[in-house]
């Protein structure tokens, strides 16, 4: 096992991987009364066409996510309850690229983690309860339905990407879950639940070896193939421009999104996802020319904010909020946007600014829940997430216009509404 | 390193929690007052307008810069119900010293800008600018309207306003449009400058620094306090009983309706009704939980609250509409079976570890420690959640059941799908 320490931020991370391919990463906290655990898998909502025995297979939208509430059950009942008697809640979500199953606790840790490993590892479902959870997840697609937040950012993604499988719901529809049967999930459950598609890790008050032989002792001796999967060719440009829809909600809500170049696996894609955060907060943060302007117009409020995504083959960069007018808001990003280009940025404002990002990204490293997932998503993009202070120094300003002259264009912009009903 | 609470003036309190697990400081400064619909608006509005500016910092512009220069520190504004108190104020949290590149000093600074910003604000003539009250006001209207947005939480304030209609207890930590729409800058000037006066005050600091230092620190800050005639925080008023429960529906246009039900706890066992509560819908282990949701499929969500300073129990759901009657009974049938102590061997143990696994987890969090010591201080209590932990540790069966039974229907809210004319 590797320890490695960090001295920029004051942590230590040891690794090890399993013979059966399992990468573990723990991150000890002797202070704290708490340990959490993050046990992930690499496939999500997008993972949807995969290449299983040599041939291509289509599975239904949101089976990723169907197989992640599956996965509590167990051949003695419901692991949800094991846990329960030791007091931990364990719980679980399924992104675009990864599904992730936690819990945290204070006591019986090792023991817990015992639990979650081996419920996640081993599958069991029958037709009867396969069925049955077509109702809980039927009604939690009807709830996220009449969330605007959910809605407005679903269709600007539907209109920003013509092939890639991020446009489709983590959740499916009513209809798409129909055809998710018992055999499907144990399908889906051999290609992608094999310990080496797959990262343990914990943040907490634990003893590393510990761990490591636990993990050792509860999962599979063999990994399994690496799974090919299909995203689809997709094009450059934005596939719609403009997208909207009228809601039940007291004033009109936006996102203005920009299809961004993605960037391949190893520290390119920690470089790019550090320059498009800090592009962010240039350009559309709180103390950023464009912002203090819009606020002090009333053309946004606090509720505006700015965001860049990453996912297996693409990038993405949005903001958006309520607004009375949103046409007028995405013309003014346009504008500064060409403003930044023409002169580009004011040196001392870039040093301001990145002294607060760096702030930022230390002070999200008090979650146990950030570290996890940003050490896990690194681990699938071939990436150390802890080294972003070396990376982050070197981005310059050239860097932050020649991203925002390539990538915040009209051609690759949605804007994405939400109106009142009238 | 002890936890203290010092007076360090007239009606101002420093609880000071030494911690050097965490890579933050949190600094907060809240003033507890009395929830009450006329006023409710006014002082969620108060903290809002003093965050836009402060004699040396008199816009957004100059106090993001700062900021900025603070290594992002960020210093949000809040607005919380506690019991039948209103808190007011603001929580910065910033990059604790070992972690501040070249050994600067943030507490000092930070805590500084803390005290302009509620006590030196940037004024015109004797009143706040109108610019900044008007802006915020169309700010807090919109928050007020926008609650509808999040059906989940719009339907848990109406049951709360329907059930403790005319208490302080069913008035909005936001207030009401009508109030909020008649705040001038006049009027609001003259509430603050009462406010500052009279409200206690209660100070909160976590962080690496010893207590001589914070408590220096905040009485520079704060040297321009004016304190007189302060009153203490009020304590709520018990829930009038109600001879029989009262039905309120409401329709909208959503495709998930939501089931409120609001119960009166007679008995006053706390610790054995806050697991009486868990057994019942608080945790994802709770009856509510494992058989409305997971065993009938009636709900996507379905969980209690226990109320503790007002002796109240809500249940919050999203069903379809037609179980409406099904899901009613379900919940009934569920609390009568924690009354009549229907629990598996690992019920009691699981609701139990669940409570001490989150009382041992607050201290792990610095806006879990303050929002817990605040609750505390403006509710006139002096546990520490050890403190806590250890009534839910003796607390046994018997007292569960005894106090459960006790817990009376009182109020029924139901919102559901227009009928629509095909």
């Amino acid at each position: 096992m590797k320890e490695t320490f960090y001295d920029r931020i004051g942590e230590s991370v040891w690794r090890e991987t399993l013979p059966n391919g399992l990468q573990i990463c723990i991150v000890p906290k002797p202070e704290h009364a708490r340990s959490y655990a993050f046990f992930a898998t690499r496939y999500g909502g997008m993972d949807v066409r995969f290449q299983k025995d040599g041939a291509w297979l289509d599975t239904p939208p949101g089976i990723a996510h169907y197989l992640e509430h599956k996965m509590f059950d167990t051949k003695e009942g419901n692991a949800l309850q094991e846990l329960a008697k030791n007091g931990a809640e364990p719980n679980a979500f399924t992104s675009n690229a990864m599904t992730g199953y936690y819990f945290d606790s204070t006591s019986h840790f090792e023991e817990n983690l015992k639990i979650l490993l081996s419920f996640v590892s081993v599958p069991y479902f029958t037709d009867e309860s396969v069925a049955k959870e077509q109702g809980i997840i039927g009604q939690e697609i009807r709830m996220i339905e009449d969330n605007p937040d959910w809605q407005i950012y679903t269709r600007m993604m539907q209109a920003l990407y013509e092939k890639n499988p991020a446009r489709i719901s983590v959740a499916g529809s009513v209809e798409s879950i129909r055809e998710i049967t018992a055999q499907t999930l144990y399908d889906c459950h051999r290609a992608f639940y094999t310990p080496s598609n797959m990262i343990l890790t914990v943040v907490g008050n634990v003893d590393p070896i510990h761990i490591v032989d636990l993990a050792r002792s509860v999962l599979p001796r063999e990994g399994g193939p690496a799974i090919p999967r299909d995203y689809g060719e997709e094009p450059p440009n934005a596939a719609e421009h403009e997208t909207s829809a009228r809601m039940e909600v007291s004033i009109p809500q936006f996102l203005a999104g920009y299809k961004c170049r993605p960037a391949r696996d190893g520290e390119e894609y920690l470089r790019l996802q550090l320059l498009g955060d800090l592009t962010c907060d240039l350009l559309l943060g709180e103390s950023s020319p464009l912002y203090l302007r819009l606020y002090d117009e009333g053309l946004i409020n606090g509720s505006f904010s700015g965001s860049f995504e990453m996912m297996p083959g693409i990038a993405y960069l949005y903001a958006g909020g309520d607004s009375k007018d949103a046409r007028k808001v995405t013309e003014e990003i346009q504008k500064e946007c060409a403003r930044i280009v023409r002169e580009g940025l004011d040196e001392p404002y870039f040093r301001r600014v990145c002294r607060a990002s760096y702030g930022c990204m230390l002070r999200d490293l008090n979650s146990f829940e950030n570290i996890a997932v940003s050490l896990t998503e690194g681990y699938f993009h071939g990436f150390d997430a802890y080294r972003f202070p070396r990376i982050f120094d070197d981005l310059r300003p050239e860097d932050v216009t020649a991203f925002v002259q390539e990538n915040i264009t009209e051609e690759h912009a949605v804007l994405s509404q939400i109106l009142p009903r009238a | 390193m002890e936890k203290t609470r010092t007076k360090l003036a007239d009606g101002v309190f420093l609880t000071c929690l030494p911690a050097r697990k965490f890579k933050t400081s949190l600094l907060s400064a809240q003033f507890v007052t009395p929830l009450q619909e006329d006023t409710a608006a006014v002082w969620a509005l108060l903290p809002a307008v003093l965050r836009r500016g402060t004699v040396r910092f008199p816009d957004m512009r100059s106090l993001s810069q700062e900021l900025d220069q603070l290594y992002g520190a960020e210093i949000d504004y809040t607005v919380r119900k506690k019991g039948e108190s209103q808190c007011v104020g603001f929580v910065a949290s910033f990059l604790d010293d070992a972690l501040v590149p070249g050994g600067e000093r943030l507490l000092e600074p930070v805590a500084s800008l803390l005290g302009e910003l509620i006590c030196a604000p940037v004024t015109r003539n004797g009143r706040f600018l109108p610019a900044y009250v008007e802006g915020e006001r169309d700010n807090l209207l919109d928050a007020i309207r926008g609650i509808v947005n999040d059906k989940r939480e719009y339907a848990d304030l109406r049951l709360l306003q329907e059930m403790c209609a005319g208490e302080a207890y069913g008035v909005s930590r936001f207030g009401d449009e009508k109030h909020a729409a008649k705040i001038s800058p006049q009027k609001l000037y003259a509430h603050y400058a009462e406010l500052l006066s009279t409200a206690q005050l209660e100070l909160f600091y976590s962080g690496s620094a010893d207590f001589e230092r914070v408590r220096q620190t905040l009485l520079d800050a704060f040297s321009t306090l004016p304190r007189e005639s302060v009153r203490p925080p009020v304590l709520p008023r018990p829930h009038p009983p109600r001879s029989e429960p009262r039905v309120v529906t409401e329709e909208m246009d959503v495709s998930q309706g939501k089931l409120g039900m609001g119960f009166v706890c007679e008995s006053d066992d706390f610790s054995a009704l806050l697991l009486g509560n868990t057994l019942f819908g608080g945790s994802s282990n709770s009856k509510l939980f494992l058989n409305v949701r997971e065993k009938l499929s009636l709900c996507y969500y379905a969980s209690s609250r226990y109320h503790r300073q007002k002796g109240l129990i809500t249940v919050s759901s999203g069903i379809e509409f037609e179980n409406y009657q099904r899901a009613y009974d379900e919940i009934m049938a569920q609390l009568c079976a924690v009354r009549e102590g229907r629990l598996d061997g690992w019920e009691l143990e699981g609701a139990r570890s669940t409570l001490l696994n989150a009382y041992a987890a607050i201290g792990d969090s610095q806006s879990g420690l303050e929002n817990f010591y605040l609750g505390q201080a403006a509710t006139g209590q002096e546990e520490a959640p050890e403190d806590l932990a250890a009534a839910v540790e003796s607390t046994d069966a018997e007292r569960i059941f005894r106090a459960m039974e006790s817990v009376k229907l009182d109020t029924v809210y139901f919102l559901k799908g227009r009928e629509r004319a095909e």
